[in-house]
């Protein structure tokens, strides 16, 4: 999970991470009301999980209260690389003498934790990796021994940040690794980490992404998630414990296990380009392993609730999964939606194959359902779930 | 022969007598795995019936191995507990485990995997399927019936897209399958699998399935270029995933331009490894090979 700025930064300041006055507002009335609690100068930032904000006019200097008002009123509403800003922070605005970069991230490819430093700050670290890389120092760490001041200050060589600031910096790095341990992080960025007139570090910008594994461990970081950017079917699945993300095509997914799902979509989406259309997946829905008839149901129903879905496609090789419990689910959920009295016209192409595949079929034929088409490999349903999108 | 399981494996479970555990344990035992005991520190001493074969329970992995010679543990302990149960398993000793446990914090497969360095345990997984070498013995939740022992050798991130390509190719059979799982961070790679079925005589060619998300194909890709001679066929999922989306495994998500299956396919193709389009078309080109062998 990926966090506003206002996110990281109440979270460094929670870790005693050093960083400017400052709250988040959805109204530029609120806004304005921070303003006035914070002497001087003030920064209205647009909050969007994207980069490139300043660019876009997402983040404006405002002298007086008034100022960060019409600000504020400018930015919320504003569309930032397809974000729109429903928050913006307001802070008080630090005179900058210097700007560094550093961070701590998980280095999937040495399955070990990595801290990345930069005596060059402010820009697109990217940028500095491409044009300068001998200036972005990289530095596994073992999360066994951790990061203590001195292998801070180690890291903070290599990075070549000024000799006069390393005691300081190394404080904060200190602090920055205990908000990747405590908090679960798979990465803690400052971008920039800045020294002001006066000498003192502070964390101006920072990225904080959270492992959603690790959520048993932090019943606050529930809080954190932004309700408002979910889809209301990404929202009705994840209240019934199905792993679903929504697509822009128009043939429903349900699978079971996350790479057979996945290579579920790529078939369909080859296939579709043969008809009418092109229709493509409108869904990604990992049923899981071992899925019971409910678990079924429950994701048949959100498919067929989604309104882009113009036909469905079920495929399921059953390991650990009873093919005759998805065929249950299949006709539970049909009979289920039927008493309710919406009319299922949607037809659905159904694949099994696998454990109990003779019982899964022979409940499906049974149950002879006008809507329900069997189909026995995954190339041919695919094929004909995505004719059937298709020709609607 | 066969890749890190054969008939000789003595196979403990941790966790084994909760539900998945039990399950499973149940599924391993009927399919021929010489299962000697399990580990749980509550329930020590007793034993646990398994339609008429009784397993004993032992306190922790380093009495189950003293006591019964076992030499591989299969874990199904939850998540929040899945830590201390694999580093508890390392410090005995043991020479492989298997984490089948779903969704356990990122951090600690870190941990655990750096508390591996230097020790003597291969680690397969988390977040996997297990491994089975068929008509020998299985561990993990690969199911024992889609298929028989023969030449072919298959490693996959992804649970049921294994058990799809070995039902694809049921027929001509395999020397070992191994699920090595879908989270960000893994013990056993595709890398150690391809080294391990290149060394082994049995296996005659090699399926590798990949996904979207991390650059472990490209540095397989990469492996198989300077150390591998036997032929080696791709399937890589979610070409059309979108970008910043996770699908379902932890860590499979592209971010940017890294983790693309297009990259990943790309990277396999210009080391003369043959990428099927579908699993189907992967399962053509194997037929292909082995037919023509």
């Amino acid at each position: 999970m990926d966090l506003f700025e206002y996110q990281a930064r109440d979270i460094f300041a929670k870790h005693g991470v050093p960083v400017l006055p400052g709250a988040v507002a959805t109204t530029a009335e609120d806004a304005k009301k921070i303003a006035e609690g914070i002497d001087g100068m003030t920064v209205v930032k647009a909050q969007v999980k994207v980069g490139g904000r300043g660019k876009a006019g997402g983040v404006k200097l405002a002298n007086t209260a008034d100022e960060a008002f019409t600000h504020a009123q400018n930015i919320l509403g504003m569309d930032i690389k397809g974000h729109t800003v429903h928050k913006v922070m307001v802070a008080q605005a630090s005179d900058i003498a210097e700007e560094y970069y550093f961070s701590f991230l998980l280095d999937r490819s040495n399955r070990t934790f990595l801290a990345m430093a930069s005596k060059e700050g402010g820009v697109e670290i990217e940028q500095v990796a491409e044009e300068t890389p001998e200036l972005l120092a990289k530095v596994p760490v073992n999360p066994i021994d951790g990061v203590d001041v001195a292998k801070a200050r180690e890291i903070l060589e290599q990075g070549r940040f000024p000799a006069d600031i390393i005691d300081q910096a190394a404080e904060v790095v200190v602090k920055l690794w205990d908000v990747f341990i405590k908090e679960d992080a798979t990465l803690v960025e400052v971008n920039p980490l800045v020294k002001d007139p006066s000498g003192k570090i502070i964390a101006l910008d920072g990225k904080v992404t959270l492992d959603e594994n690790a959520g048993f461990r932090h019943a606050d970081h529930e809080e954190l998630e932004d309700k408002s950017a979910v889809d209301p079917l990404e929202q009705a699945a994840k209240e019934k414990d199905l792993n679903y993300v929504k697509l822009d095509g128009e043939v429903g997914i349900i699978g079971n296990g996350a790479g057979l799902v996945m290579s579920t979509l790529d078939v369909v989406a080859y296939a579709g380009e043969e008809f009418p259309g092109q229709p493509k997946p409108a869904n990604f829905l990992d049923i899981g392993g071992g899925a019971s008839a409910q678990v079924m149901a429950n994701g048949l129903e959100i498919i067929l609730g989604d309104p882009s879905v113009k036909s469905v496609f079920v495929n399921v090789f059953g390991g650990i999964t009873a093919c005759d419990e998805v065929a249950n689910g299949i006709v539970q959920a049909l009979a289920l939606m039927h008493e309710r009295g919406e009319e299922v016209t949607k037809p659905l192409v159904v694949r099994l194959d696998g454990n109990n595949v003779e019982k899964g079929r022979a409940i499906l034929n049974e149950a002879n359902h006008p809507l329900v088409e069997q189909v026995d490999t995954m190339d041919g349903a695919a094929r004909r779930a995505a004719e059937l999108a298709g020709a609607k | 022969m066969s890749i890190f399981l054969n008939e000789k494996s003595r196979v403990i479970v941790q966790g084994m007598t909760g539900s998945e555990g039990t399950k499973h344990t149940a599924r391993m035992l009927a399919s021929g795995t010489n299962i000697v005991g399990g580990v749980n520190p509550r329930k020590a001493g007793e034993t646990v019936d398994f339609d008429g074969q009784a397993i004993p329970v032992f306190g922790s992995v380093a009495d189950a191995m003293r006591e019964t010679g076992a030499d591989v543990t299969v874990v199904f302990v939850p998540p929040k507990f899945a830590k201390s149960a694999v580093i508890e398993a390392i410090d005995a000793g043991i020479g492989l485990a298997v984490v089948i446990t779903e969704g356990i914090p990122v951090h600690d497969s870190v941990e655990f995997w750096a508390h591996a360095q230097g020790k003597q345990t291969r680690i397969i997984g988390p977040n996997c399927p297990g491994l089975i070498t068929p008509g020998e013995s299985n561990a993990g939740i690969i199911p024992a019936d889609i298929t028989k022992a023969g030449p072919i050798g298959l490693v996959s991130k992804s649970g049921t897209l294994t058990y799809q390509m070995m039902y694809e190719l049921r027929d001509l059979g395999f020397s070992s399958c191994v699920g090595i799982g879908g989270d960000p961070v893994i013990g056993t790679t595709h890398i150690d699998a391809l080294q391990a079925f290149e060394a082994d005589p049995d296996t005659k060619a090699i399926v590798m399935i990949g996904e979207i998300g991390g650059d472990a194909e490209e540095r397989a890709a990469a492996f198989i270029a300077d150390n591998v001679t036997k032929p080696v066929v791709a399937y890589v999922a979610g070409f059309t995933a979108p970008e910043g989306k996770t699908m379902g495994h932890a860590g499979a998500i592209i971010s940017g331009s890294a983790g693309t299956a297009q990259a990943k396919k790309e990277a396999l193709e210009a080391v003369g490894v043959k990428v099927g389009k579908t699993p189907s078309e992967t399962a053509r080109l194997m037929r292909e090979i082995i037919e023509k062998a």
